[in-house]
């Protein structure tokens, strides 16, 4: 189950690095980003359910030892957050650029400049 | 976790969430693309579910398939009459050889490295963890990562203030 839910997410991973690497439209590269996002989501996920923790496996107790299992799962709370704020900068900038260029392919804006 | 429901269902929701991801960065309509990548979110967040994480399975619906779509397909609604529909860029061979190589390096490196798993029946503690997860998740983003949990706070702040002066209309300089 945990190398299979592995390969899921190296998946997910790889489309996204392929979407990228391959689309022209700037919201296909953000939307691909998103798709990336989410492949390491499911192995952070993956790893906090099926790894056992150092402190756990140096046979330490008490609550704060136990809950080292959920570690896995608050990095992947933190990354959600910085997605969501990765994408309403991303798209602000898709409007700003879509306003000053009339354009979205990310081929033909390689200048930064006005 | 081994039992056959549970392992249809994992695979039904791979499925879901590969073949629409898939779909999303082959699809020619943008807002097809839109579309299915909320499918995709939900897969996620069924695979989520699967694995003891319930509140995260919560939050990616809510965020993802609730706030980060609606972002998206107002984006590619506000876009739409510009550009040549989905088209790839002339390094498409280079990306599909690129992901695919990947690909396979990482299937090779998790199916080859040694891991320090649980035990298939979790010890009475962890267990316990596992099936009051909110709880223990608030009580460790408010006391291990006490200081990520308030810089994520400033980059929110940061973030909104940085959209606004983005898309602003410049009336005077």
């Amino acid at each position: 189950m945990f190398e299979r839910l592995l390969i899921v997410s190296a998946v997910l991973f790889c489309i996204g690095l392929y979407g990228v690497l391959s689309r022209r439209h700037i919201i296909a590269v953000l939307i691909s980003v998103e798709i990336m996002f989410n492949g390491v989501n499911v192995a952070l996920v993956a790893f906090s359910r099926f790894v056992e923790p150092a402190v756990v496996r140096l046979g330490q107790t008490g609550s704060v030892a136990e809950r080292a299992v959920l570690t896995g799962q608050s990095l992947a709370l933190f990354a959600i957050v910085v997605a969501a704020a990765e994408v309403a900068l991303g798209l602000a900038l898709v409007i700003a650029m879509v306003r000053r260029r009339d354009n979205v392919d990310v081929t033909e804006v390689s200048v930064m400049r006005q | 976790m081994t039992s056959g429901i549970e392992q249809a269902a994992f695979w039904l929701l791979a499925a879901l969430t590969i073949g629409a991801a898939l779909l999303v960065v082959h699809a020619t309509s943008m807002f097809r693309a839109a579309l299915l990548l909320v499918v995709s979110f939900l897969g996620v967040a069924g695979i989520f579910a699967l694995v003891n994480a319930e509140f995260l399975a919560v939050v990616q619906v809510l965020i993802y398939g609730g706030g980060i779509s609606v972002l998206v397909i107002f984006a590619v609604m506000a876009t739409r009459d510009l550009g040549h529909g989905n088209m790839h860029t002339q390094y498409q061979p280079v990306a599909l050889f690129a992901g695919s190589s990947l690909l396979g390096l990482l299937i090779y490196a998790i199916v080859q490295a040694e891991w320090t798993l649980l035990p298939e029946t979790l010890p009475s503690p962890l267990a316990d963890v596992f099936v009051d997860t909110p709880a223990h998740l608030g009580q460790m983003l408010l006391s291990e990562f006490v200081l990520a949990f308030e810089i994520a706070g400033v980059l929110l702040l940061a973030v909104v203030v940085g959209a606004l002066s983005l898309v602003r209309e410049r009336t005077d300089v």
